[in-house]
């Protein structure tokens, strides 16, 4: 349930931006989720509908995978993540902490560890849409 | 595009009285000694402490402590694993033997999503190892958690204590309390570095003489809490935390 604190997050975050952009209440929240961090979208739905304040209450929450798209500093090599073979533990690492995947992946061309997440790490909000 | 984790960060640490970061200019100087032991030290006096390794590419506190597999427990986030009677927190949790090569955005990150999703529950002091110098994570800490004091670790030698000074002129620029400097390592009696701590108007929170058996300590905390060097730590614990 690491979902239940993202979900926490997303709701103070999303409580926020509608305070500084004047919305008495938000009807649709676009959430972008990144493949390394491997949320499972229904237990974010699930804990986003038990934490939703008055605010939101009406609001939909829109929850959208990114593809983890990984780009080697070295040799320039671009890479996802279907071929990774993660087992269970290291998976589970980076659902955590997607940033040790530097301590588990290296590029498949030139094996360095020295890559960037260009997508498909972390939980973003997209777009807020609500009434003034 | 926003990110919704800095939201979050005060509400997870709302019931957590002190945060004190434990920091220095340069490498090696001591801070991650000296972060596990003041943690002790005040677990050791009956206080709610947590021990928070921040130095994601090299962390050492584990080593110190002698800290074997512990995994955090997962509910409605992250619940830190115990040890020693602290509540510990290290990226090794979940990197184990390997090594972490993190840029700077990389450890930024890190930063953020443990801040975000670690539930410390209540506690009388949350220290921070942090990592050597003013960069990403350091700056993440004054910016992020504004309960943050820092504490600062120099030896006598003025290459460290140079670095110490800017430090120290940046947090009192923002406004960022400074709890004091603690000299470790010392070799021969000079006041050198307590004299230009004072004259900057923070607080000299005591000398750590060096300690040729500390090195044979490392790993068995029953052997740490007897040096010279936990004795000193209590002492200037007692003095200046609580």
């Amino acid at each position: 349930m690491h979902e239940w604190a993202l979900a926490e997050a997303v709701v103070a975050a999303a409580s926020e931006i509608a305070e500084k952009e004047g919305l008495k209440e938000v009807s649709e929240v676009k959430i972008r989720v990144g493949e390394l961090q491997q949320i499972e979208p229904e237990i974010l739905e699930f804990a986003l509908a038990q934490l939703k304040t008055t605010r939101l209450k009406n609001a939909s929450f829109t929850i959208e995978t990114a593809k983890a798209e990984l780009s080697c500093r070295v040799c320039g090599a671009k890479w996802g993540l279907e071929k990774e073979g993660l087992d269970e533990h290291t998976k589970e690492a980076i659902h955590f902490v997607p940033e040790v995947a530097h301590a588990y992946i290296k590029c498949p061309k030139c094996g360095s560890p020295d890559f960037e997440i260009l997508q498909g790490r972390g939980t973003w909000i997209e777009r807020i849409k609500g009434e003034k | 595009m926003a990110d919704p984790r800095t939201s979050i960060i005060a509400e997870r640490l709302k019931n957590v009285r002190n945060v004190i970061a434990v920091s220095g200019g340069k490498g090696g100087v001591g801070k991650s000694l000296v972060a596990s032991m003041l943690a002790v030290s005040l677990a050791k006096k009956g206080y709610k402490v947590g021990l928070f390794d921040l130095d994601f590419t090299s962390p050492s506190t584990h080593i110190i402590l002698g800290i074997g597999n512990l995994s955090p427990k997962e509910e409605k986030g992250i619940i830190p694993p115990e040890a020693h009677g602290l509540k510990y927190m290290s990226i090794v949790h979940y990197s184990g033997e390997h090594v972490s090569p993190l840029r700077g955005a990389d450890v930024s990150n890190a930063l953020i999503e443990l801040l975000a999703v670690t539930r410390w529950g209540t506690l009388d002091f949350l220290i921070a190892d942090m990592p050597p110098g003013i960069s990403d994570a350091t700056l993440d800490m004054i910016r992020l958690v504004k309960k943050a004091k820092f504490l600062i670790v120099t030896t006598p030698s003025q290459l460290a204590f140079e670095t110490v000074r800017k430090f120290i002129n940046l947090l009192v620029d923002l406004k960022v309390p400074v709890v004091g400097v603690i000299e470790n390592m010392e070799m021969k009696k000079e006041q050198l570095i307590q004299q230009q701590v004072e004259d900057m108007g923070i607080k000299f929170l005591g000398v750590i003489p060096f300690d040729p058996k500390l090195e044979e300590a490392i790993g068995n905390i029953d052997i740490l809490s007897k040096t010279k060097f936990a004795k000193k730590i209590e002492e200037i614990s007692a003095g200046t935390l609580v």
